[in-house]
């Protein structure tokens, strides 16, 4: 018979091998069990509520009667000063009940999430065309938007900053230029046999979330507020709610239920609207109502960082690289908000999958009068690769070898395995090992040979064929983010409840959160329930970013649940007088033992045992990445706990008379390590690959010569349709590969890395253009690669051939 | 007062003011929020929903609309299934448990518009099964985005929806919907043709004559068909739109009239009606059609909508140059008729006079050696605005270009034929330097705007272009000139 203290000390051991797991540091096993909860492709967690209308967005949640409805007055020029803002007319227009400016905030003014420079309110300069200016608070959404048509807006305008290039040449930056450098570059490049340089624009991307930006803020019968917002870092939401109105954090909880699509777009950029519909619910009493209607939306958030990139890079006969530099400039818009992130990102992805050799890579962070530019799925990353992918084409052309043979001979590999930032790349074999795979599977060279032989023939419908690679780093690279908790009750019925940090946007991490509660406590889906992510259910949290919801958050409720099952152990082996080591949770049971001696409790019955026996059901859980640092000073560290690999093969058809194209195949193979959900991880991969597409493509933001964004709305603006998806599309995980790390069940993080496995469709352009040279010449193609820009490169090809052959 | 039916049950609705959308109408006072605004311009189909109207035998033929730019008026007996009425308690609708099973939803903004969008296919299906093609996949779902998915999972739900149950709404088991909806539709005695004006003048005249006197009366008043377009004015200007009369009612709008000459459309006949017509004797029209908006849109949208928009980027009115269409114009003054050349006077000028409307346009027959190429070029290949449209209509006779029609639209202020490049081939053989003397007349013919759609010289060199892909096309019937899903 087990007596108390050997209970305790067993449980105590049970604890400090949890604990040294999630320090990453202790074994790890992967999930024994495939097509159990946690390995099982399990449908969303709402996909019934989606198909049936009944998963409730913002603007379908019911209100009060009496709830007020926001619209926003914005500036129409992008730079100058405020001089007169009269809205004598707007308080007086039909139904309005409130209208708020810059002098009405009782607390902080500035809202910037992490560097200042966000006013809530413009109140003297304007710094891009559709910053927020005021507010009108009415009894109806088109009475308030009525109402800020009354405005008299007097604004002195100057001229506006739109060039990014040109801002970075004269330091006007939001953040100061950060610089990585490894070994000597300048020798690499005097020594080099061959050195090329290249430029290139890539341009910026609007989020095109279907939902647009909304909130409800309801008063509390305290100062504070509730605030219903579709966002994804409540806890920020709920830090610059507080401040704005000046009200201790306490006074502030924020929820989130699921979010119309986010893709960092309500990272930083879902709090404005809450604290303005705060500060007007705190004023009147009542609930107020905010949506940006679609055109607003785009015009007043910021978007994917347009990048200006260069590259000069040093490489022998064979293509190799040995070393150079490489410059990026992101256009931050008006603000810093994450750009100094951001940026840091686009030069940590500069190397993508290929060891630059001894390198300098320079960051500027440019500053221009339009929206503050955000974070976008990638978070820099993409834009980062896109210069040395171009490099890759270009070198290829140059030494007259396929573009996919020069990728391969400069992935890292032994003795070139340490990036430009000085962290080695673990796990760097599978690169070689996707695109081997990928080469049988899609028939690369075959494909190769037929599509160089359907050119030679055919004057106006040229093919292209690239096979691109990614390696992303995973990780928030502002430490201190890379955190998470959890919130987990068992009810006496034996229903579950988590709650964590994270928030749901369609990337299916509740339904993995629930397969993690699941599999720890050995119970049936039906037994977890998730419930909207609240500030007073799990406090201090990230944002859901950085592809670290299921990593992180995982982590947590796995902390959460164990700690509530190991409680449960401790008390069935004394309760039941079991032994306490062979005790495990499987099948919605208790189980004890072996063969004869087995015993089997039902989890309903346990539960109630030990609640009878006030035994605590109730646990949170915690996590805190392990390993990670980075130097800002030094520029180098081990920024990311691990590397998510993947490649696709793109092939593509351009009618080079009129510049319109089609992507005919696509084939992908992407590592996930062991998948927590391997339906929603193609869903990521497929989902992310033709946003990609899309960005790179038909995604073209146009802005007027005095800062005015013209395609600010679907009619103008073209994410990819139905017809955009490739006839072809073959999607798959790569298996067997399981993490490195002690990730959640030795998976990978999922929603960034397949972003930028769209580079390959710009890549087969480029190599349908080049074509029109006889692949001697790679052409410059800036993004997104329009008909017209894919017709303009063509052109130029042809002129260019024609010249010097003549 | 409007009166309709939602998801099988009757609903009268007062006070609905002329330029409320069905959208607003089912968010607001009908409570309805599982449809969704995603852009409130007909752009991304969040709002789809299924319309029901008696077909001639008598049952309800169900198409799909985006909801926020159809007038609440125009629901005035018809039938309204929205994504709420499709399941049967916890029993899917065939859509439905496909797109769960098929893991169809991401963050399921877009998702009740998508399940409609295959509800109105599923629909199409009972009444007359056909092979699910990708081009009618394509038809079908082009009018949704979605920015999660990337579509694929959609597409294989579209495929897998016939494996599932034939579950039914539980108002389909009703037998006497479709009765009530005709008999609710005929019943013109709840509808006076010229409202009482509590609600805004919202009037739907029955016949030519009402029409006509109702634009002498309120000649400012605004006529409404498709309101495709025109509702954009309410939803992204905030202009009231107070003064409005319906055509769509109108029996003479609403003929396709064939006569040994050719067609004479009513200026209120929907796109989708035409087609059809256009696959069987203009096939380059029809084949336009499916680039130039959505399914959703060309379920409402008009012919005689496109025309009398007069927009220097309408898809349509290049081909009717082309094909050398008249207009019936009709009103106070009478009938009169004119070449669709001279409707375009000016940017959004037409040569309507005060009270006139568009009554019908005339298509004339093609002869069996009339050839017409109809070419878009835009940055999406679906439902997008062209950047240019070009539209050729020529006879090869012995070797030599006659009769030879070069219209554009989005190189000028309105939609026009380049005579100078027409006169370079009139006459002459398809050779490099006819070609090259048509290119260099519309290079100085045409001095196009550059805006968000191209700049001036894409827009220039593509339309040039166009002709070089004419002449290759005519040069060899074999060689590929451009890419089959954009063009034939």
């Amino acid at each position: 018979m087990r007596t108390l203290t050997d209970v305790s000390r067993s449980s105590q051991r049970a604890r400090e091998t949890q604990r040294s797991r999630n320090k990453g540091d202790g074994p790890l096993a992967r999930d024994p069990r495939p097509g159990t909860s946690a390995a099982a492709s399990h449908r969303h967690e709402s996909a019934i509520k989606h198909v049936t209308g009944r998963a409730a967005y913002i603007d379908d949640l019911p209100a009060p009667a009496d709830a007020l409805h926001i619209a926003l007055g914005f500036s129409p020029v992008a730079h100058g000063r405020l001089t007169r803002l009269d809205l004598e007319a707007v308080k007086r227009a039909p139904g309005v009940v409130d209208v708020i400016t810059a002098v009405d905030i009782p607390g902080h003014t500035d809202i910037g999430p992490v560097f200042p420079g966000d006013p809530l309110f413009a109140d003297d300069e304007i710094s891009y065309a559709g910053q927020t200016l005021f507010a009108v608070a009415a009894i109806s959404h088109k009475a308030a938007r009525l109402a800020v048509k009354a405005a008299v807006v007097e604004i002195d305008e100057q001229p506006a900053s739109l060039d990014p290039l040109k801002a970075a040449e004269r330091g006007d930056v939001v953040r100061p230029t950060h610089v990585q450098q490894s070994g000597d570059w300048q020798r690499a490049l005097s020594e080099a046999e061959h050195v090329l340089e290249g430029e290139q624009f890539v341009g910026g991307q609007e989020h095109f979330y279907l939902e647009g930006q909304a909130c409800l803020v309801t008063p509390s019968e305290d100062e504070g507020v509730v605030v219903y917002t579709s966002n994804q870092h409540p806890s920020e939401t709920q830090k610059l709610v507080a401040e704005v109105l000046d009200v201790p954090f306490h006074a502030v909880t924020v929820e989130t239920r699921r979010m119309g699509g986010g893709f960092g777009g309500k990272e930083t950029q879902a709090s404005p609207w809450a604290c303005i519909a705060a500060l007007i619910a705190r004023r009147t009493g009542r609930a107020a109502r905010l949506r940006l209607p679609r055109a607003e939306d785009t015009r007043t958030t910021g978007k994917r960082h347009p990048f200006h990139n260069r590259y000069r890079l040093g490489f022998d006969a064979a293509g190799v690289l040995s070393g150079g530099e490489i410059t990026v400039i992101g256009d931050c818009g008006y603000s810093p908000d994450l750009s100094e992130a951001i940026v840091d990102r686009a030069m940590f992805h500069a190397d993508n999958a290929y060891s630059l050799g001894a390198a300098r890579v320079t960051g500027h962070r440019a500053r221009t009068h339009t929206a503050s530019n955000t974070a976008f799925r990638g978070f820099g990353g993409p834009q980062g690769m896109m210069i040395v992918e171009a490099a890759m084409d270009d070198i290829a052309r140059h030494l007259g070898e396929d573009p996919l043979t020069i990728r391969k001979r400069n992935f890292y590999r032994a003795g070139r395995d340490v990036t430009h930032y000085g962290q080695r790349v673990d796990q760097y074999p599978l690169l070689s090992e996707i695109v081997e795979r990928l080469e049988v599977s899609s028939d690369y060279w075959a494909r190769r040979q037929a599509i160089r032989t359907h050119n030679a023939a055919s004057p106006v419908v040229r093919k292209g064929l690239a096979l691109t690679p990614v390696k992303f780093g995973i990780s928030f690279t502002a430490k201190h983010l890379n955190q998470a908790g959890a919130l987990l009750h068992v009810y006496t019925d034996g229903s579950v409840m988590i709650n964590h940090g994270g928030t749901e946007m369609g990337q299916g991490l509740h339904t993995k959160i629930c397969q993690v509660v699941a599999r720890e406590l050995g119970l049936d889906m039906t037994r977890v329930r998730i419930t909207a992510t609240r500030t007073d259910k799990v406090p201090n949290t990230s944002p859901t970013a950085a592809s670290s919801g299921a990593d992180l958050n995982g982590m947590a409720a796995r902390d959460a649940a164990s700690r509530v099952r190991e409680r449960l152990f401790d008390f069935a082996a004394e309760h039941y007088q079991l032994d306490r080591e062979g005790l495990r949770l499987e099948g919605g049971e208790l189980l004890a033992g072996h063969g004869e001696s087995s015993r089997r409790i039902a989890w309903g019955e346990l539960v109630q045992a030990a609640y009878l026996a006030r035994i605590s059901l109730s646990a949170n859980g915690f996590y805190a990445t392990p390993l990670i640092h980075y130097d800002r000073d030094s520029g180098s560290g081990r920024p990311f706990y691990y590397f998510a690999y993947g490649a696709a093969v793109a092939e593509v058809a351009v009618d080079t008379l009129s510049g319109e194209y089609r992507v005919e195949r696509v084939d992908i193979l992407h590592d996930v390590g062991d998948s927590l959900n391997p339906a929603i991880d193609i869903g990521q991969v497929e989902g992310g690959f033709i946003q990609a597409m899309g960005w790179l493509t038909s995604e073209e933001l146009k802005w007027d010569d005095r800062g005015r964004l013209l395609s600010d709305g679907p009619a103008t603006y073209k994410i990819p349709t139905y017809g955009d998806l490739p006839p072809v599309f073959n999607v798959e995980l790569l298996e067997g590969h399981p993490n490195s790390q002690a990730s959640i069940y030795r998976s990978k993080a999922v929603g960034e890395p397949p972003f930028m496995l769209g580079i390959s469709v710009w890549s087969a352009l480029r190599d349908a253009l080049s074509s029109l040279s006889d692949y001697h010449q790679s052409p410059r193609l800036d993004t997104p690669a329009t008909p017209e820009r894919v017709l303009m490169a063509a052109e130029t090809l042809r002129r260019s051939v024609n010249g010097s052959t003549a | 007062m409007i009166e309709f039916y939602l998801n099988g049950r009757r609903r009268q609705c007062v006070d609905i003011g002329a330029d409320t959308s069905v959208l607003e109408l089912l968010r607001g006072p009908l409570g309805q929020t599982g449809i969704k605004e995603g852009c409130a311009s007909g752009d991304c189909g969040a709002c789809t929903v299924a319309i029901g109207e008696p077909d001639a035998d008598g049952e309800l033929a169900y198409h799909s609309a985006n909801a926020c730019i159809v007038p609440a008026h125009q629901l005035d007996g018809s039938h309204l299934a929205t994504v709420e009425g499709l399941a049967r308690g916890d029993a899917l609708h065939p859509v439905q448990a496909a797109m769960v099973d098929c893991h169809a939803s991401q963050c399921g903004f877009c998702t009740p518009g998508i399940v409609m969008s295959l509800f109105t296919l599923h629909e199409a299906q009972r009444r007359t099964p056909a092979p699910l093609t990708p081009e009618r996949l394509e038809a079908a779902l082009g009018g949704n985005l979605c920015r999660c998915t990337g579509y694929r999972p959609i597409r294989d739900a579209a495929l897998r929806m016939h494996d599932y149950p034939d579950t039914q709404p539980s108002w389909a088991d009703d037998p006497t919907l479709a009765g009530d909806v005709a008999a609710l539709a005929r019943d013109a005695t709840r509808r006076p043709p010229v409202p009482d004006g509590r609600e805004g003048h919202y009037a739907t005249p029955d016949d030519l004559d009402t029409l006509r006197e109702l634009r002498r009366q309120r000649p400012q008043s605004r006529l409404v068909a498709g309101a495709t377009d025109l509702w954009l004015e309410v939803t992204q200007q905030l202009k009231p739109l107070t003064d409005l009369i319906d055509v769509r009612r109108v029996a003479e709008l609403q003929r396709i009239e064939e006569t040994t000459e050719g067609w004479w459309i009513g200026a209120a006949v929907t796109y989708s009606r035409l087609e059809p017509l256009f696959a069987e004797h203009f096939p380059a029209f029809a084949h336009l059609m499916q680039r130039f908006a959505s399914m959703q849109i060309r379920n409402r949208a008009t012919l005689g909508g496109n025309v009398a928009n007069a927009s220097p980027i309408g898809d349509t009115p290049p081909v009717l140059l082309a094909l050398d269409a008249r207009l019936a114009i009709d009103g106070p003054a009478g009938p009169r008729e004119l070449p669709v050349g001279d409707f375009f006077l000016d940017y959004k000028q037409i040569a309507l006079d005060d009270g006139e409307f568009l009554r019908a346009i005339f298509l004339p027959r093609r002869s069996e050696l009339q050839h017409l190429k109809v070419w878009k070029i835009a940055k999406r290949r679906e439902d997008d605005i062209s950047a240019v449209l070009a539209a050729f209509a020529w006879r090869l006779e012995k070797g030599v270009l006659r009769d030879v029609h070069l219209a554009f639209g989005g190189m000028a202020a309105i939609p026009r034929r380049c005579e100078p490049a027409e006169a370079a081939l009139e006459g002459q053989a398809p050779t490099v330097a006819a070609f090259g003397a048509a290119k260099a007349a519309l290079r100085d013919d045409f001095q196009p705007l550059s805006d968000v759609r191209g700049s001036s010289e894409y827009r220039l060199t593509v339309a040039a272009n166009l002709l070089e892909r004419l002449r290759l096309g005519l040069e060899s019937t074999t060689a590929e000139v451009s890419i089959d899903a954009y063009a034939h």
